[in-house]
């Protein structure tokens, strides 16, 4: 039954929550380093997760960097999100066989993973996006039962950022960095001089069923306060900013504004930022025939607006140039989103902005349609 | 309508049962249930995703009678690969069919009013199945006028029908082709050229287009400079599209997914849209 709103815990707690996640038949998932890159992959134990490092973010740089202290979270997001989980890169949709002048449909998507989910180390940036997804995939008229079948039942644990990268803007996007909803539990780590401790706020029943099954104790005001700074922290050393002021009409007034020839210019056409944006839905369908062609599969795979063959018809491309593009990604994003689905596309995560091979910066870009040099990011687009 | 299977990705199984030779290049298929299904119904307006083993899927619109129940009409073009494959299916082979999906045709808020059809090339297919409803309740609508362009006589469609649609009571039919040839005796030029051959009666008119968006560009400012204003024009748009339920994101145009907000629009909708280059 619910008990407190908020308990605290020593961090090596983290190690026993992860056991009672794995007992209670989640696949326990969350952030662990691989080829020098902070990425979302299965967690069995503590040490599994990215203990001691940190990230340093630029636009179009990133790297790992040791830590002075073993916080277990003291790093923000990578190149992954968790629609690597939930809307994943490929899935089969369903499969046929051939016999004889006919075939047959077999109806056997790509079935969820046998465990449900629980997520250690979600962001208030992340949240939000799995939030915006959510509305996409199963809340508008129609729901895909893919998403859905990976998405019901998952236990959530968000992570406080107490401190952000260079890329962040959550607080632009009104996201971040503090997680306020859709979470079960919620963590914030605290590292002291002579303490390592986590205060933990409860989001659900299931949350405060997890929760007592860690030894924990009461979490007194000067913790709470010591929790409220650190994410303070955060929120300060964030730079970035995006106006988000009308911007809707803003970016349909400015179809035809030159800064899309410039971006253009920069722009490789990569894909990357759609591939690591955690809102970017996108897919394509492929066939996928035998060597016998007696059974085909129907395969769903993300793709991109960035592409050529993305708006093909036949006769050409709608959007041949790479500035008709970027056009469409950055006013899908920030303002056809939000006559699609009630709210912004993008959750201010600076994916995009860290992950671009040439730096270019949607704050920056914004900034420049505006003509206001509000964003930090203004200047220092174009660097590698 | 037809109620929804579970995973709007995966098609039932339909049958070839008739295919017709429209063209030298285009064909209409009937389609109808396999192991006896019910057949989803339609309106006039609606596409469906249609699955060729091996193959691939495409968006297709419904070219039948929406009162013909049983089975399912097609027009095909065969202009790439998933499309020839289409129109190669026998009768008795297998089909894959997925929805109807998007919205119809005004034929609700046209009632009263004198309906006029305008289509380009394979544009007719998707407006066919308005005027089979339009002469089923003919009592229910004033003048039927139909005007359409081709690019030879070659490449007109349903050509018996357009001749017996002419001998309709308060019904007219034009066709126009970019080239005529020696025995051709019709009109040469474009389909704008056959607004002087009408007397629109603008307030009472309700404008339903289907051609390549060039050709829809001329006709809605040919249908505004005779006065007809833009909530009384629609048109059918075309995008690349991988799901037709607004899973995909490639139907995209401007704020609307063309799968589920159109492929019918209002001109007042898209006027702003038509008018932007790669948009
Ligand atoms: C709502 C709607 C209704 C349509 N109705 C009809 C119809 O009644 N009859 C008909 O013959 N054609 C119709 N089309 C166009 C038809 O879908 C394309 O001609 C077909 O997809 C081309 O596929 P292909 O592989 O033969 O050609 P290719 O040119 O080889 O195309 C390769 C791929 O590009 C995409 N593609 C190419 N052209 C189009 C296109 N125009 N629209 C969407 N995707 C495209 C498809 O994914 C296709 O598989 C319609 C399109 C839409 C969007
Ligand atoms: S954008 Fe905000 S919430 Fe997301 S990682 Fe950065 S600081 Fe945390
Ligand atoms: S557009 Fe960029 S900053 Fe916004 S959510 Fe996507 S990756 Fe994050
Ligand atoms: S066709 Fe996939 S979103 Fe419209």
């Amino acid at each position: 039954m619910a008990e407190k709103r908020q308990a605290l815990v020593e961090a090596g707690q983290i190690e026993r929550l992860i056991e009672v996640l794995h007992r209670r038949g989640y696949e326990v998932v969350g952030p662990t380093v691989r080829e020098a890159a902070i990425v979302y992959d299965r967690v069995e134990k503590l040490a599994d997760l990215p203990v001691g490092w940190t990230d340093e973010q630029e636009a179009g740089s990133y790297r790992l960097k040791r830590r002075e202290d073993g916080a277990l979270f003291g790093y923000v997001v990578g190149p992954q999100s968790w629609k690597k989980y939930l809307h994943p890169a490929d899935v089969r949709l369903f499969s046929a066989q051939r016999q004889g002048e006919t075939f047959r449909i077999l109806s056997n998507p790509d079935p969820p993973p046998p465990g449900r989910y629980a997520f250690l180390c979600v962001r208030a940036c992340e949240l939000a996006a799995i939030a915006v997804q959510d509305r996409v995939l199963l809340h508008d008229r129609y729901r895909d039962p893919i998403y859905q079948g990976r998405r019901d039942g998952i236990f959530i644990v968000a992570v406080n950022c107490t401190q952000s990268a260079a890329t962040c803007f959550c607080t632009s996007m009104g996201t971040g960095p503090r997680a306020h909803a859709g979470f079960d539990l919620a963590l914030t780590e605290l590292v002291g001089p002579d303490h390592h401790r986590i205060l933990i706020e409860v989001g659900s029943e299931v949350g405060a069923e997890v929760l007592a099954e860690l030894e924990h104790f009461e979490a007194s005001d000067d913790v709470e306060r010591e929790a409220e700074q650190a994410v303070g922290r955060a929120r300060s050393q964030i730079q970035r900013r995006m106006d988000t002021t009308g911007i809707r009409d803003l970016l349909y007034s400015n179809f035809d504004h030159p800064r899309w020839d410039d971006v253009a210019q920069r722009c490789l056409a990569c894909a990357n930022c759609t591939m690591v944006c955690p809102t970017c839905f996108c897919t394509t369908v492929e066939e996928v025939s035998d060597v016998t062609g007696d059974h085909a599969e129907r395969w769903r795979r993300w793709d991109s607006c960035f592409t050529q063959s993305f708006s093909y018809i036949h006769g050409g491309s709608v959007r041949s140039s790479a500035k008709s593009r970027y056009r469409q990604w950055m006013t899908h994003k920030l303002a056809s989103w939000i006559d699609q689905f009630g709210s912004s596309g993008c959750v201010g995560c600076g994916r995009c902005i860290t992950w671009c091979p040439v730096g270019i910066d949607i704050t920056g870009e914004v900034g420049a349609i505006r003509g206001a040099t509000a964003s930090a990011g203004e200047n220092d687009h174009g660097n590698t | 309508m037809a109620t929804l299977p579970t995973d709007p990705m995966v098609p039932d199984p339909y049958r070839v049962g008739q295919v017709w030779k429209e063209t030298s290049d285009t064909f209409t298929l009937a389609l109808e249930p396999a192991d006896g299904a019910a057949c989803s119904g339609f309106s006039p307006g609606q596409f469906s995703m249609l699955y060729v083993f091996g193959v691939g899927e495409l968006p297709i619109s419904i070219s039948g009678d929406p009162e013909d129940p049983g089975r399912l009409i097609y027009t095909v073009r065969s202009v790439g690969q998933a499309t020839h494959a289409l129109v190669s299916r026998k009768p008795g082979e297998m089909v894959g069919v997925r929805g109807p999906f998007g919205g119809c045709w005004p034929l609700a808020e046209a009632r009263g009013k004198d309906v006029v059809l305008v289509a380009g090339g394979l544009g007719l297919a998707p407006l066919r199945p308005a005027i089979y409803q339009v002469l089923r309740h003919r009592e229910d609508y004033g003048r039927l006028i139909v005007l359409y362009g081709g690019r030879s006589p070659r490449d007109l469609l349903y050509r018996k029908e357009l001749a017996a649609w002419a001998r309709q009571p308060d019904t007219q039919v034009l066709s126009t082709v970019d080239y005529g040839g020696l025995s051709w005796r019709g009109h040469v030029g474009v389909v704008t050229s056959l607004f002087r051959y009408v007397r629109l009666q603008p307030a009472r008119t309700v404008a339903m287009l289907c051609g390549p968006e060039i050709m829809m560009r001329f006709v809605t400012r040919e249908l505004e400079s005779c006065g007809v204003q833009a909530p009384d024009i629609y048109l059918s748009m075309e995008r690349n599209m991988k799901c037709a339920v607004g899973f995909c994101g490639h139907c995209q145009y401007g704020p609307y997914f063309i799968c589920k907000d159109g492929p019918v629009f209002p001109y007042s909708k898209v006027r702003s849209l038509l008018e932007k280059h790669e948009i």
